[in-house]
């Protein structure tokens, strides 16, 4: 077993009493970020890249992986104590997580979702530990057409899996790729859609994006809404911690249920959101308590939160293997690689051991430290939350601007960040997807990269998606995946009986 | 995007999702047109040593197009177009109320620096909308920038941007 021997260089390399204390600053700073609106996984960790300029690649991803633990712990707090999922894929935790509260119930709620949170990011974790060396084993054989057909599948699976029109996430995504052309060709050197502006030689940075997006337009809609925070209040102790664990084992099927669909979700990109509400329709219709779901049962609160924890963690598998991140706080953390010179993708595994093993056991730590941190300290930042929005607010959005100056040290950026915060708003607003702009931002240089590098292999030829089977079949199933909204509702038609089967020809095929 | 003023009473309906849909569509496409033809520009067929600068980008302007032209018709023309309220009035209001302010405090980091505009900014902000007496403000912006000046000029030694006036040189940071 290589991957055992190698993990324990792992724990070896991370088990330093410095790294420690990054761990624990860095949860405790992930959960701040978790609970407070307009801070979330993504932007936090881009505001805090910076900071981590100046450590070793192997703490500093040690303290920003943790501060998206952290992150994914801290969303359930305040689902739970206050109904406001503080995190996009903590929505579903509200629908039994804030009953349970009511009923006086908040610190079983609270336990029964940290500890599923624990258990669906360990079976993630111990997962990429033996699949990712693997894939990336595999993926040593990659050329050029087989990495943009990979990027292919990446982008058309948002398409096949999102929900709502998926003209809005193909337009996410190609604006995404758009401002990625803005600046220096990496090829040619050309500058490319700067329309004779100096200033836009830089191009958009995807962090300035990313802060932009999710946290000036997080404020703009929680402003919008008039936030008024009335939340319950929760204390644990070690005898509601003790009975809530007696109780989990009954509901262990839903664990195993929703940490497969979290897997799956966070390796292909459909992410933790829809991974949680996946698996807690799933949980609802399979228990035998399932038409209780609603009301205050635990096991409403364990599904999603396994899945939402196992998608998150399975996020890095691609990211590490592929060096194409699952999700918009992936694609942070590989931006953070980049930063620090290392080169994410298959050749991780080989040439930098220490950094990827490292950073594999400091998941399984960080989730145990994350799990000890905030069952002590929940009652801490609940009262956070406490604070007026008229103080969080600007607060918030100073730190926001902190962080978009600091990527580049540039005053503009600052007012980039402004303009992503509006975009991202209407955007939220008109429902279009936030992730496809983003990871389109973050791979569109490599992605074109690849696609240029593939089309001059074979001049031109799109054959050369198809040349052999490996690459054939991602192809095909990336574009089964783009057409897929519109194969489902051909399905639709053929089966409804109602609807006459020969009008699926005149569907519109664009 | 469209804020037509229309009515004066709190709550009234300033645009409609549809509304804004087709316009943000409109704007994609534009943008869309934008991208083909400066990827025309820069050449988006074959050079002699292969594919042009404007040869990928080409194809992205296009599928925005075609995307945005498919938003804007499921906006303005299906059966399904979602006409709920896309904002009203008081919420036009609210959100404005956050928004206008920051440009002004970006403006403000440019001549006073980073330290200096938050702190002021967190301060106004907390008199204006929250209706708290100045001197509690000012105490919560000020220890608000002591912290973030102590986190990143002495802690993380990562400089913040001071101004063009550099109110804090006396600082020696």
């Amino acid at each position: 077993m290589d991957e055992i021997s190698a993990l324990f260089h792992g724990f070896a390399v991370v088990l330093t009493p410095m790294n420690i204390a990054l761990m624990f600053v860095g949860i405790t700073l992930g959960v701040l970020i978790g609970v407070l609106p307009g801070l979330g996984g993504a932007n936090g960790v881009a505001i805090l890249l910076p900071l981590t300029f100046t450590m070793s690649p192997t703490s500093a991803i040690v303290m920003l992986s943790c501060i998206y633990w952290g992150a994914l712990f801290g969303g359930a707090i305040t689902s739970v104590l206050f109904n406001i999922p503080g995190e996009p894929w903590s929505v579903a935790t509200t629908f039994d997580g804030y009953p349970l509260a009511q009923k006086g119930k908040a610190g079983e709620a609270l336990t029964a979702a940290f500890t599923s949170s624990f258990i669906g990011a360990f079976v993630a974790v111990v997962m990429i530990t033996f699949l990712a060396p693997l894939v990336a084993k595999f993926a040593l054989k990659f050329g050029a057409p087989e990495f943009f057909a990979v990027y292919l599948l990446t982008f058309c699976s948002f398409v096949g899996m999102g929900k709502g029109s998926p003209f809005k996430v193909l337009v996410s995504m190609a604006l995404g790729f758009a401002l990625a052309t803005v600046g220096m060709d990496t090829v040619t050197g050309q500058l490319r859609m700067t329309f004779g502006m100096p200033e836009l030689m830089r191009g958009f940075d995807f962090l300035i994006a990313v802060i932009g997006l999710f946290g000036i337009g997080e404020i703009l809609l929680s402003m919008e809404e008039g936030l008024r925070f009335s939340g319950k209040s929760a204390r644990i102790n070690a005898k509601v911690v003790w009975e809530t664990w007696k109780q989990l084992p009954r509901y262990w099927m839903t664990s195993v249920r929703s940490s497969i669909v979290g897997m799956w979700m966070g390796i292909t990109p459909g992410g933790a959101t829809p991974a949680s509400f996946m698996s807690y329709g799933l949980a609802k219709k399979m228990s035998k308590n399932g038409d209780k779901f609603g009301t205050g049962e635990v096991e409403g609160v364990v599904a999603p939160e396994t899945a939402a924890h196992a998608a998150g963690t399975s996020a890095l598998l691609p990211m590490l293997a592929l060096g194409i991140p699952g999700s918009p706080t992936a694609a942070v953390l590989l931006g953070g690689l980049l930063i620090w010179g290392l080169q994410p993708g298959p050749l991780l595994f080989t040439e930098q051991k220490d950094f990827v093993w490292g950073l594999i056991a400091s998941m399984y730590l960080g989730n145990l430290a994350g799990l000890i941190v905030v069952l002590m300290t929940v009652p801490l930042f609940a009262s956070v939350l406490r604070i007026p929005f008229s103080i969080i607010a600007p607060v918030i959005i100073v730190i926001c601007a902190i962080g978009a100056f600091t990527v580049h040290h540039a005053m503009l950026d600052i007012w980039f960040m402004l303009l992503f915060g509006v975009i991202g708003y209407a955007f939220k607003k008109l429902d279009y997807p936030l992730a496809p702009l983003v990871l389109a931002l973050v791979l569109g240089d490599k992605a074109e990269d690849s696609f240029r590098q593939s089309m001059l292999m074979s001049q031109g030829e799109i054959g050369i998606m198809w040349a052999n089977p490996l690459v054939g079949t991602i192809t095909s199933l990336a574009l089964l995946m783009l057409f897929w909204p519109l194969i489902s509702k051909l399905i639709a038609l053929v089966r409804t009986p109602k609807a006459k089967p020969a009008f699926a020809e005149e569907q519109p095929v664009d | 995007m469209a804020h037509e003023h229309s009515g004066d009473a709190e709550g009234t309906p300033l645009a409609r999702n549809h509304q804004v849909d087709a316009f943000v569509a409109a704007l994609l496409t534009m943008i869309g047109l934008v991208v083909v033809f400066e990827a025309r520009r820069l050449g988006a067929g074959w050079t002699s040593d292969g594919p042009g600068p404007g040869y990928f980008p080409f194809y992205i302007g296009l599928i925005l197009c075609v995307g945005g032209v498919g938003i804007l018709y499921q906006a303005l023309l299906s059966r399904s177009a979602n006409t709920g309220v896309f904002i009203d009035r008081a919420q036009f209001k609210r959100v404005m109320s956050v928004l206008l302010p920051a440009v002004v405090f970006v403006a403000a980091i440019l001549l006073l620096g980073q330290y200096v505009a938050s702190a002021i900014y967190i301060a106004v902000f907390m008199v204006w909308l929250g209706k708290y007496p100045p001197w509690k403000s000012a105490v919560v912006g000020v220890a608000v920038n002591a912290v973030f000046f102590a986190m990143f000029e002495v802690w993380f030694k990562v400089p913040l941007f001071k101004g063009l006036l550099e109110p804090l040189a006396f600082l020696g940071y």
